[in-house]
């Protein structure tokens, strides 16, 4: 025994158990509420943005149809667009990776916690924002992607769209904020021992998908901000005539609208791992082979945005290159599969609710992946693009490549958040219903793209004949949101009143599953040590942890990034209510500045001061810091205790 | 799958090519789609059966070999795929010289069609509507007025946006006579939807009388219905925006009407072109496509009666 | 819980912008004539209405003569000095009956909803519209090569 004592349960939990009350909520720096709030204004923008689906399949059931006029629903597909990619699908990752890597790394919390805090209500502040203006007869309604000069001075009155072009500020600010945060977590804060190939691949694709966020969000920042700046004070950015060049604003979005996408992938890929390692009983095969491929993944995928330029009439020789790329991209997508179809093959399967959801994964993503290899080639494209094709794919990819794993995890780690097991019966039947009625929905729009119905149109003759098809992808609709609706209701019911759960019911492997459920807010009483590719399966009986870290201050554990050898310890700040502030301030700024540009000015001067709160220093016992940053010891126990 | 705009039923050269490709990429999809799913599904029986997970050396080193194959496979199958599709691009994408020039020009929401010539008499300007003829090479150069728009004729083509201080241009042929559909597949604001245009393929000889006849000026008057409702269209709002070659009406802000009965539809296609659309478009374009840059109008019947005879006239 | 959410949602309802709202479907009205019973304008502070009366100014020839506001045949629009008057009422009136010097009139040749987008434009170029609903540059200036 070192002299230091077993670390004290009662005060670790004392100094991090969260603020209560309502100033307590706005103080919260702990990653485990912060990730699921993402997760919950996500799923609510995710119910916002389906219903707008269902109002536009409801209006395309039948040609000609009256139920909705061009405006409402030109703003309604925009709207969905909008909504589903900023508001749903890149949070709703971030919020996942918020709650778990901290756990799967081993460590207390995430590296800024203020900063996280920060983001969120950034996230929360530019939803809300966009959905007020739509509230109030300003929705955007120049498509998600509002090219200009559609979405320019002269063709978008009003302040529709200089509402998207700020949300995407607000949102991508929060992108970048978590993506700064996983990085550093990852690499700096794992448990001893867990070197760089022992690291879980959710958490390497949340490191892939941090290092895309930091170079992709700038360029759509670049294309929205001069956007902006063309709409508030009349700069010619894209103003052909004056010597700006309406072609740029697509090339600055595709430059992150296609990395977007990888960003929205990427986590799902390591959702699937983890999940098929748990219920094949092994470690997914070909470790190295699947790390290689998430990396060259997201570094490819800043290779292929002219795909969605095809038409725009460049150069023959430079779109073949990203014909070429888009191709190659599908390649270690591939190998990914390929190896988990090698570890189902050789792995003891055991189906529940979230292997279905992977399953599910498998079926319908391989379709939009191909889809995605047919409109890679450029002629192909010159028919399809702009098409119901194109609907199609990208519902596939996202749906299948996203949504379904992504259910999948919520089923999964559903007993780690709340400690109770889900009904399995409910969740199968809303995969069942899920898997049935998107592929009713979605599949048919792959014909209605090639006998000739474009996308982003409020009606169609009857002449036509996609009636039929439309009808049915109408139909399908139906299961979808019953599927949803279950999903949900299967969570709130469950969460009274399921079964309890105990630390690791699915017996996974991750350290995640090595605490209680839902994890306490220190996460672990121990700091855990790991010892082999399997934190868990490979832990000896007398698994060695951490001892000596304070128990009256929030501390980590810094370690080396390649071997995570022991390096420091790192106080890291409590509650505090400065995040909420400097939101506010920020929104002041991005909100006001659509309007008049000074508040930008304002805005930032009022943040100016609020971060003097932020970083003004603490008086510290510098000599107690400085005595015990290096001390700590790797303890051989008895049971970890919990 | 025929279809009046339909990819899967090519009417010319490019689009027979582009649908060959598709059909390339169809089944080697489809093949490795089938393929994939077979081994998932086996691996989903083999799992569900084990006792144990299989994870020794041997059998590590048999699932790399398996792995291996599928990428190798894969890539070849793609390498295959991508030297098609580049083949097929460049095939689609170059021409010797185009007997025939066209040039179609977006505007919210119409398309303005224009068959140039270097004598200033011999230019066509219509709306809405193309004729070209087949077996022959047609280049077809597209520019825009206001928004991104973009072309496409399926039956014959991809499409090509129409992008603002650009000029693109692509080749067409049609190899059988037809009438086809087009429409704009670019959000161009609120009535992209019903931004279409009719593309007519006939026999070189019955182009060439086609092409003769829109050379000529509007024909006059026979009736005194007809000559009251020039008046009428004269002195109406009616000439701030439209032109009929041949008499005072010049204005380029709207469709041509020269020979506006000779055209199968109204309002960029969205109506057939007869009587009573003819008379509802003018009075309330707007309700018909609202958001319309065209007004409604104000004419009383025997007005009404007047233009419309006038117009339909105008062969 | 539910009571309040109804309000808050009836608020956001009624207070949704005028200036955002777009009058796809104007009613068909007369042709512009002089007008005695609306000194208001129905799309004042109207963001759609103004973008509209941008480009039927540039469509109508407005800009032969008043330029894109400073004037040249035409007194500039973009000043102060109004030589008839800037009330709504006064400017519907100066384009649908025309003026001395040369101001033709333009009543009885085109729509009246058309005349008061021209109206609430031409108040804008002298900044007597709400700032939000203008916007600062038109892209009409395109040429097409």
């Amino acid at each position: 025994m070192s002299e230091y004592a077993l670390t004290d349960e009662r005060e670790l939990h004392a100094t991090w158990k969260p603020a209560t009350g309502l100033l307590g909520w706005l103080s919260e720096t702990g990653h485990k509420p912060i990730g699921l709030r993402y997760i919950v204004t996500a799923m609510c923008f995710f119910g916002a943005a389906g219903l707008e689906a269902a109002l536009m399949r409801l209006q395309l059931s039948r040609p000609n149809n009256t139920l909705l006029g061009p405006d409402t629903y030109n703003q309604l597909f925009t709207m969905h667009g909008t909504t589903m990619m900023f508001l749903f699908a890149v949070p709703v990752m971030e919020g996942m990776a918020i709650y778990l890597v901290p756990l799967m790394v081993g460590t207390r919390n995430v590296a800024f916690p203020r900063l996280n805090a920060y983001g969120y209500f950034v996230y929360l502040f530019g939803g809300i924002f966009i959905y007020t203006m739509f509230a109030l007869g300003a929705g955007a309604d120049a498509g998600w992607f509002a090219y200009v000069p559609l979405s320019g001075p002269g063709f978008s009155p009003g302040k529709r769209v200089d509402t998207w072009s700020q949300m995407i500020t607000f949102t991508e600010l929060s992108a970048l904020v978590v993506a700064i945060e996983i990085t550093v977590t990852a690499f700096k804060q794992r448990a001893p021992g867990m070197s760089l190939n022992r690291i879980p691949l959710f958490v390497w694709s949340m490191i892939v998908t941090s290092f895309m966020i930091l170079f992709a969000m700038p360029s759509v920042m670049l294309g929205s901000g001069f956007l902006a700046l063309d709409r508030l004070v009349a700069t010619h950015f894209f103003n052909q005539s004056e010597g700006g060049d309406t072609i740029l604003y697509q090339h600055l979005f595709w430059f992150f609208g296609h990395p977007e996408v990888y960003i929205i992938f990427i986590p799902a890929l390591g959702f699937i791992s983890m999940i098929l390692s748990a219920f094949t009983g092994r470690k997914v095969f070909g470790y190295p082979v699947m790390v290689s491929s998430l990396v060259f993944t997201g570094f490819m995928a800043f290779g292929l945005w002219v795909h969605h330029m095809f038409a725009t009439g460049l150069p023959q020789l430079g779109e073949s290159f990203f014909t070429a790329a888009s191709i190659v991209i599908s390649i270690p997508t591939g190998v990914q599969i390929f190896c988990w179809i090698a570890t189902l093959w050789t792995g003891r399967l055991v189906i529940r609710t979230p292997l279905l959801y992977v399953l599910g994964f498998f079926i319908v993503f391989i379709i939009g992946g191909l889809s995605g290899v047919m409109i890679a080639s450029v002629p192909l494209d010159l028919q399809l693009h702009d098409t119901f094709f194109i609907v199609a794919h990208l519902h596939y990819v996202l749906i299948g490549g996203a949504v379904f794993p992504l259910f999948g995890a919520f089923h999964f780690w559903f007993p780690k958040w709340t400690g109770r097991m889900f009904s399995e019966r409910m969740g199968r039947l809303s995969f069942w219903l899920l898997l049935i009625g998107f592929n009713v929905t979605f599949f048919p729009m792959h014909l209605l793209g090639l006998m000739g119905m474009p996308r982003r149109v409020y009606t169609y003759g009857a002449q036509m004949g996609w009636t039929a098809l439309n009808q049915l992808a109408s139909a399908g609709a139906v299961f979808i949101v019953a599927s949803i609706v279950i999903m949900l209701t299967n969570f709130f019911v469950s969460r009274r009143s399921g079964e309890p759960a105990g630390n690791n019911p699915w017996n996974a492997d991750s350290l995640e599953w090595s605490t209680a459920s839902p994890p306490p807010p220190y996460n672990f009483l121990h700091i855990p040590v790991v010892s082999g590719a399997n934190a868990l399966w490979d832990a000896a009986p007398d698994q060695p942890f951490v001892t000596g870290m304070r128990t009256h201050r929030r501390e980590v554990l810094v370690t080396k990034t390649l071997d995570a050898e022991p390096d420091h310890r790192e106080e890291i700040p409590g509650a505090t209510i400065v995040p909420f502030f400097l939101a506010l301030t920020t929104t002041v700024a991005l909100w006001g500045a659509i309007f008049f540009a000074w508040w930008f000015t304002v805005g930032t001067l009022l943040s100016v001061i609020v971060l003097l709160f932020w970083f003004w220093p603490k008086r510290e016992d510098v000599e107690e810091h400085l005595e015990n940053e290096r001390k700590f010891t790797l303890e051989r126990g008895g049971e970890v205790p919990t | 799958m025929t279809g009046i705009q339909s990819a899967l039923d090519p009417a010319g050269v490019q689009a027979a090519q582009i649908h060959n490709l598709w059909h390339l990429f169809l089944w080697v999809c489809a093949a490795v789609y089938v393929v994939t799913v077979a081994f998932f599904l086996l691996a989903l029986i083999k799992g569900r059966r084990r006792v144990e997970p299989v994870v020794d050396a041997a059998s590590e080193r048999r699932m790399t070999i398996a792995v291996g194959t599928g990428a190798g496979v894969t890539i070849v199958a793609l390498l295959g795929l991508l030297t098609a599709s580049v083949a097929t691009g460049h095939a689609i994408g170059t021409f010797g010289n185009a007997k025939l020039e066209i040039q179609v020009t977006g505007h919210q929401w119409w398309w303005e069609v224009t068959y140039p010539h270097a004598e200033a008499d011999k230019i066509i300007r219509t709306a809405n509507e193309i004729h070209i003829p087949t077996g022959t090479p047609i280049l077809v150069r597209v520019a825009t007025r206001d928004v991104i728009h973009s072309l496409w004729m399926p039956n014959l083509h991809g499409k090509r946006d129409l992008i603002p201080g650009r000029v693109n241009k692509f080749w067409i042929e049609a190899d059988r006579p037809g009438v086809f559909r087009g429409q704009c597949a670019e959000y161009c604001g609120m009535q992209h939807a019903n931004m279409a245009l009719v593309v007519v393929a006939e026999s070189p000889a019955d182009f060439d009388r086609w092409e003769q006849h829109q050379r000529t000026p509007a024909p006059d008057p026979k009736t005194a219905e007809q000559l009251r409702g020039r008046q009428a269209f004269l002195s109406l709002p009616c000439v701030n925006c439209h032109a009929i070659t041949g008499t005072d009406a010049y204005a380029t802000l709207g469709p041509d009407l020269t020979h506006l009965a000779t055209r199968t539809t109204l309002a960029a296609g969205t109506l057939i072109n007869n009587k009573g659309n003819l008379s509802g478009w003018i009075l309330n374009a707007p309700a018909i496509k609202p958001g319309n840059q065209m007004p409604a109008n104000v004419l009383d019947a025997q007005q009404l009666n007047d233009v419309v005879a006038y117009l339909e006239s105008l062969r | 819980m539910s009571r309040k959410l109804l309000l808050l949602s009836a608020i956001c309802y009624l207070l949704s912008c005028g200036r955002e709202q777009r009058d796809l479907t104007p009613p068909i009205s007369a042709y512009a004539r002089v007008v005695k019973a609306s000194p208001n304008n129905p799309y004042e502070g109207n963001a759609y209405a103004l973008s509209q009366g941008q480009k039927l100014f540039e469509q109508y020839n407005c800009s032969g003569c008043h330029f894109h506001g400073g004037g040249g045949i035409g007194p500039a629009l973009m000043d102060d000095e109004w030589i008839y008057g800037s009330t709504p009422a006064k400017v519907y009136a100066s384009i649908a009956e025309g003026r001395p010097n040369g101001m033709p009139s333009f009543g009885g040749r085109i729509p009246a909803d058309q005349v008061w987008k021209l109206v609430v434009y031409v108040r804008s170029l002298s900044n007597l519209e709400p700032p939000a609903a203008i916007s600062p540059r038109s892209d009409e200036m395109e040429a097409k090569r």
